[in-house]
């Protein structure tokens, strides 16, 4: 069973911040994050279904990459920072193993 | 005579994340207690290449007991400036006991401003959480914690 990568990513992160303040930002994303390696309690496989990477961009530019493995737990939840250098756009892609994404965006702007 | 203006700034942050360290975290443990399989030492390889890893560096924050495997937080903080000279590109964690070794890497860049990442990981069981931050200058430093499970949660 293959769930369609369309559930809302959820983040938090201040709309307002100082130049050169680092802020905090927290993201999820509902997703089983099925490994392959589990059952049924019938003793049925239940089938891979992963995410394999996490892009974080401000701006055009690179924040953070994250190359999920099968200990990352289901609904991937991460907390990372950026420094904030001027208004930002940030946007921030969740891709699966088989190709399809699902990105979320975010605004900072500077007092 | 050494004016205190002298003294590295590293020194300083450096002692609080030791600070920090102790008062978040009971179980990290020496990392030659870590003792690793084949299939673990190999995966280390491969998201460290030759380098030579050293200890310290890096506070962890973990529970000493997951009630629940499925979802253990687990937050690393790196003694890094962050600038855009000196920063930590990479950062790994390693399960040693999972049936697969692999958890996650971030690969931060100078705009992260913290090398400080969080996330939930799986753990089947009773075992080392090996982590590595990799640096600008490829220097490779690790830390290593145990965590008790309650509940396994890779396989259930």
């Amino acid at each position: 069973m293959t769930v369609p990568l369309t559930g809302r990513p959820r983040l938090k992160l201040p709309s307002v911040a100082t130049v050169g303040e680092v802020v905090e930002i927290r993201t999820l994303l509902e997703h089983p994050m099925e490994t392959g390696l589990r059952k049924t309690p019938n003793g049925q496989p239940i089938a891979r279904d992963f995410l394999a990477s996490f892009i974080a961009e401000a701006n055009g530019a690179p924040v953070l990459n994250v190359d999920f493995r099968n200990a990352t737990s289901a609904n991937p939840y991460l907390i990372f920072h950026a420094r904030i250098s001027g208004p930002t756009d940030f946007r921030f892609v969740w891709t699966h193993e088989d190709g399809r994404s699902v990105d979320d965006v975010a605004h900072v702007d500077v007092k | 005579m050494q004016h205190l203006d002298d003294l590295p700034l590293a020194v300083d942050r450096r002692q609080m994340l030791i600070a920090a360290s102790v008062g978040l975290v009971a179980s990290i443990v020496p990392f030659a207690r870590a003792s690793t399989s084949d299939e673990v030492d190999a995966a280390i390889r491969d998201l460290i290449g030759n380098a030579t890893p050293r200890d310290g560096g890096i506070a962890l924050q973990v529970p000493e007991t997951a009630e629940n495997g499925a979802v253990v937080p687990v937050t690393v903080v790196v003694d890094s400036p962050m600038t855009a000279e000196r920063y930590v590109r990479a950062i790994h964690l390693v399960a040693t006991k999972n049936p697969t070794p692999g958890i996650a890497s971030f690969r931060l860049s100078p705009a992260s401003g913290r090398a400080q990442v969080s996330m939930r990981i799986r753990l089947a069981e009773k075992q080392m959480l090996l982590v590595f931050a990799e640096h600008s200058d490829g220097t490779v430093n690790r830390a290593a914690a145990e965590i008790k499970v309650s509940v396994g949660g890779c396989l259930t």
